[in-house]
């Protein structure tokens, strides 16, 4: 595989805040990549520096072995499909579709065959003289994707493209997004703080953080081996416990020594241990390794989501079986169950479920929802909003 | 920091000569005429500095008849007086009037308001010199209201309205009526009906709403309002020359009289009278601030 | 509306009124008087469409104004766009206190300013007149720079920052992107801040007055001497004139406003209803 970007300790701040520190990263020919993160990690930041709209203070960055730090934007075979996908309103669909080509002087005839093409690629055939304000949320990306590909770039940047969209249409796309990828042979650098949507659709995860990376990987390589408290934490649920590395695939952790497959770290090293909710079984008390009273219950469907209290340190547990408040049980963990990492500065930050509640987690939603409704109704600050989200 | 960024740098650069001319043109056309109004308001004739002209203002005294003698005035702080008075009274009466037709305007249905609102746009485009012309023709001695008074069988010939002080209050009230009216409703016309409705909920009868709610939330436009009215009232001359007869001199009269034939005394004038308006605003403004504080 | 707010209304219109309607009335008088209607004519129409010399102010007048008009929007656009890409928050407050300077002070500083101003220049070039058609032009653009501005100003501030962005990732250099993308998205601001520059430089006399040359004359400079003579109803006629000018234009933009606003207000409704429907998919996805 051909690196077709390289960023070199690429370090950037704003107003004296840093934003970047020391990013590297090579992304590969024909690769979807996902930069995932919290909102101010510096995901965007990053992405807009792929774009051009934004120069790292410190480090370099490479395209096909060329150093284009000074290139602007409208020179680099680089494209972009914008968070509220920036249609131009005063133009219909076909010429929205058109307008790199027009802007490249290309001839009548193949403006009409590639930007056909492009439309039949991303199902809007029909639609070339609607106006792009007459068209729905999902559409509107369509036409933003049609748009950034028609010109046929080498690398195509999408930021947060899908977090307009609602839930079932986000899915679509997300097939869509991908198939497209397929399709065309190029490079996709994906933005977004949905970690299920990184691991659904990507080849390589790169989970950001306060502006640094902090893994990249696979999306199994992600979930399945985090490298510090906060991937494991951010990619999916996971009880993270302070442990100590015995020896080789022996670790003691919540009272008990368990059989782990991990190896190669100091004897009596103090390690992260990781424990997915999906992992555990549920045994009777007395053939249990731990021991246990369950705190709280909650049915999502397939299965249940329950708080286990062991010794003070509350388990997140799923399971397909019931167990009621107040019952005493005993869990049962495979060795190949446990995951240990390194101890990180994000250790002790995250994993332990005591101050887990199904309603809060809600209340934070609506109320990012009524911020986002808000947000539609003051326009006029929204210059504003972009500000700090660019910020980030 | 460096900032390397082409895109800034060119950005830059294109915004600089877009801005450019209008920075040549606001210094060359605004602020430096600004600096002539000092520079003449405090030169003579031979532009040789003088505090003469300002001295003048403050010192130059006239005789009138009062009763059966005479008395001795400042001349020209009666005429700012004056000026501020009949600009102050003018300003109310707009004020008083215009603020409940603001209101009913912005209460009434979308399509409603939008021909009242075009409604009181007309004269407002029309020119002001017809405008007060047309007064003249109906406040004037043989004009049509006292004429038609006399019709009614009443003896009118001791009264006399153009070359009153009430002829160019009701003149500045009819020209800069509409200037009232529009900021404050287009702040009422925004204002959120929910809020009336929440404080009568709360316990405000009808004036308790208006006290205190409506009116705060409305102050910015009622701002706007008088400093729409006041400065072009305190300021004109036209209105005070054809309504008033020349009986009513007004700053404006003294300007517009003298800058021909001695501009730095007018133009000493014009700086007090841009001083006056500075603090009238700043003081305004701090009222404002300070109520969007409380 | 209630009934003292329908009497209120009528007595306000009345005094709105009444001094036009009474212009209109005997602009149509058979008699040279302003007290007594005695008879219908045309008469003082005539008079009026043979009076060179108005026709004339009519015609400088829409010169004037369409060329300040013009001047004034083109670069007061440039302007805006200029302030809004200020990095520097010192400069933009001495450009917004300068900007807000003409439409605060008195017109009649601002045209003894610039009265004072040309004399100057003028008498340092020993120009035996140093006030004309360019002064007076001069002077207008100054002072619809301000309201040029401030129209687009807001537009700029309401526009997706991302647009000129896509377009210059699209392959548009940052001037191309001003004109094929900015300029569309700005272009109501613009209209409007034209449409207000070339109503204000017409109306305008206090400033005109001021920076006048003596072979330029403008209606509402001839209106002015018209009304220092004793008058004729000839001036009705003119009033009466300009009276359905101004009405049949407002209602015009009206009829185009109220129609823009409909479409406005479908969009909103469409926009809420594809909300409301979000939320419920939403809550859906949750329960």
């Amino acid at each position: 595989m051909n690196k077709i970007i390289e960023l070199k300790n690429i370090t950037k701040a704003f107003d004296g805040e840093v934003v970047l520190d020391n990013i590297n990263l090579d992304i590969y020919d024909n690769e979807f990549l996902t930069l995932l993160g919290p909102s101010g990690c510096g995901k965007t930041t990053t992405l807009r520096i792929i774009g051009g709209f934004e120069t790292a203070d410190v480090g370099d960055v490479i395209f096909l072995g060329e150093r284009i730090n000074n290139v602007p934007p409208y020179k680099r075979n680089v494209n972009t499909v914008f968070q509220r996908y920036a249609l131009f309103p005063h133009l219909n669909v076909f010429e929205n579709v058109a307008f790199p080509l027009r802007e490249k002087r290309v001839p009548k005839a193949e403006i009409n065959e590639r930007v056909n093409e492009m439309l039949k690629l991303v199902a809007l055939s029909g639609f070339e003289k609607r106006s792009v304000n007459s068209l729905s949320g999902g559409q509107q990306q369509r036409v933003a994707i049609a748009r950034a590909l028609v010109s046929k770039p080498k690398v195509l940047l999408l930021d947060e493209p899908l977090a307009a969209l609602d839930l079932k249409l986000r899915k679509d796309m997300q097939q869509e997004l991908k198939k497209i990828q397929k399709a065309t042979g190029i490079t996709f650098v994906f933005v977004t703080h949905d970690q299920e949507e990184a691991l659904s659709m990507s080849d390589t995860v790169v989970v950001m953080s306060e502006g640094r990376i902090q893994q990249i990987g696979t999306p199994v390589d992600i979930y399945n081996e985090p490298t510090n408290a906060f991937v494991a934490d951010f990619i999916g649920e996971s009880n993270i416990l302070d442990g100590v590395m015995l020896r080789d695939k022996k670790v003691s952790f919540a009272g008990h020594v368990f059989d782990c497959v991990d190896f190669g770290f100091e004897p009596k090293e103090p390690v992260d241990v990781v424990v997915r909710p999906e992992d555990v079984d549920i045994v009777p008390e007395e053939k249990g390794m731990l021991k246990g009273v369950v705190t709280s219950v909650t049915f999502l469907g397939v299965h249940y989501e329950i708080i286990v209290d062991i010794n003070g340190f509350k388990w997140m547990i799923q399971t397909t079986d019931f167990w009621d408040v107040d019952e005493h049980i005993g869990l049962y963990i495979e060795p190949d169950a446990i995951h240990i990492m390194k101890k990180s500065e994000y250790s002790g930050m995250f994993g332990d479920y005591s101050s887990f509640s199904m309603e809060l987690d809600e209340i934070g939603e609506l109320e990012q929802e009524n911020l986002e409704e808000l947000g539609e109704l003051t326009e006029q600050d929204e210059p504003e909003a972009a500000e700090s989200e660019r910020s980030e | 920091m460096k900032n390397k960024n082409p895109l800034n740098r060119r950005g830059g650069l294109i915004q600089r000569l877009a801005l450019a001319p209008y920075t040549l043109w606001a210094v060359l056309f605004i602020v430096v005429p600004l600096f002539f109004v000092g520079y003449y308001a405090f030169t003579d004739g031979q532009f040789h500095f003088t505090t003469k002209n300002i001295t003048d203002i403050f010192t130059t005294t006239s005789r009138i008849k009062d009763g059966d003698g005479f008395k001795e005035i400042h001349t020209y702080l009666v005429i700012f007086g004056r000026s501020l008075k009949l600009a102050v009274i003018s300003t109310a009466i707009c004020l008083l009037l215009g603020y409940p037709f603001a209101y009913i305007i912005a209460r009434s249905s979308a399509r409603t308001q939008s021909i009242l609102i075009t409604i009181i746009m007309i004269p407002m485009w029309m020119n002001f010199l017809i405008r007060t012309y047309a007064w003249m023709t109906i406040l004037q001695d043989t004009g049509l209201l006292l004429n038609g008074l006399r019709l009614l069988g009443l003896n009118m010939d001791n009264v006399h309205i153009t070359g009153t002080e009430t002829a160019v209050v009701i003149g500045m009230v009819y020209d800069y009526f509409p200037y009232m009216i529009l900021p404050i409703y287009s702040i009422m016309a925004k204002m959120d009906i929910k809020l009336l409705e929440a404080a009568s909920d709360l316990g405000c009868n009808g004036f308790g709403v208006l006290r205190r709610v409506i009116f705060p939330l409305s102050l910015p436009g009622v701002i706007s309002g008088v400093i729409m009215v006041l400065i072009p009232s305190i300021s004109t001359f036209y209105i005070s020359k054809m309504l008033g007869n020349g009986l009513t001199t007004m700053i404006g009269d003294v300007i517009e009289s003298q800058y021909q034939t001695n501009p730095h005394f007018s133009s000493a004038l014009a700086f007090i009278l841009m001083v006056v308006l500075l603090v009238a605003m700043a003081l305004m403004q701090r009222y404002a601030n300070k109520r969007a504080a409380a | 509306m209630k009934r003292a707010s329908k009497i209120y209304t009528v007595l306000i219109m009345l005094f709105l009124f009444a001094p036009i309607a009474i212009l209109i009335l005997f602009s149509f008088n058979g008699q040279n008087s302003k007290t007594v209607l005695d008879g219908f004519s045309f008469h003082w129409y005539e008079e009026l469409f043979v009076d060179t010399v108005t026709l004339e102010a009519v015609r400088n007048t829409l010169i004037l104004a369409v060329i300040a008009a013009l001047v004034s929007t083109v670069m007061g656009t440039a302007a805006a766009v200029g302030i809004f890409r200020l990095r520097s928050k010192y400069l933009r407050a001495a450009l917004d206190t300068v900007t807000n300077v003409p439409m605060i002070n008195p017109d009649i500083i601002t045209g003894i300013s610039l009265m004072l101003m040309f004399a100057f220049v003028g008498r340092l070039m020993g120009l035996a007149n140093s006030l004309s058609f360019w002064t007076m032009l001069i002077a207008h653009i100054t002072f619809c720079l301000p309201y040029v501005i401030l129209q687009v100003l807001p537009k700029l501030q309401q526009m997706d920052k991302s647009l000129p962005e896509a377009a210059m990732d699209l392959g548009c250099t940052p001037l191309r992107t001003f004109f094929k993308v900015e300029v569309p998205e700005l272009l109501p601001g613009i209209l409007t801040g034209l449409i207000m520059a070339f109503t204000l430089s017409l109306d305008d006399f206090v400033i005109s007055y001021f920076t006048k040359g003596n072979d330029f004359e403008t209606l509402p400079i001839r209106i002015y001497n018209m009304t220092k003579k004793p008058v004729t109803p000839k001036m009705y006629a003119l009033a009466t004139i300009i009276f359905f000018v101004i009405l049949a234009l407002l209602t015009l933009s009206n009829l185009i406003d109220s129609d823009t606003d409909k479409a406005i207000k479908e969009a909103k409704k469409a926009k809420k209803a594809k909300k409301a429907k979000k939320r419920n998919t939403v809550k859906e996805a949750k329960t």
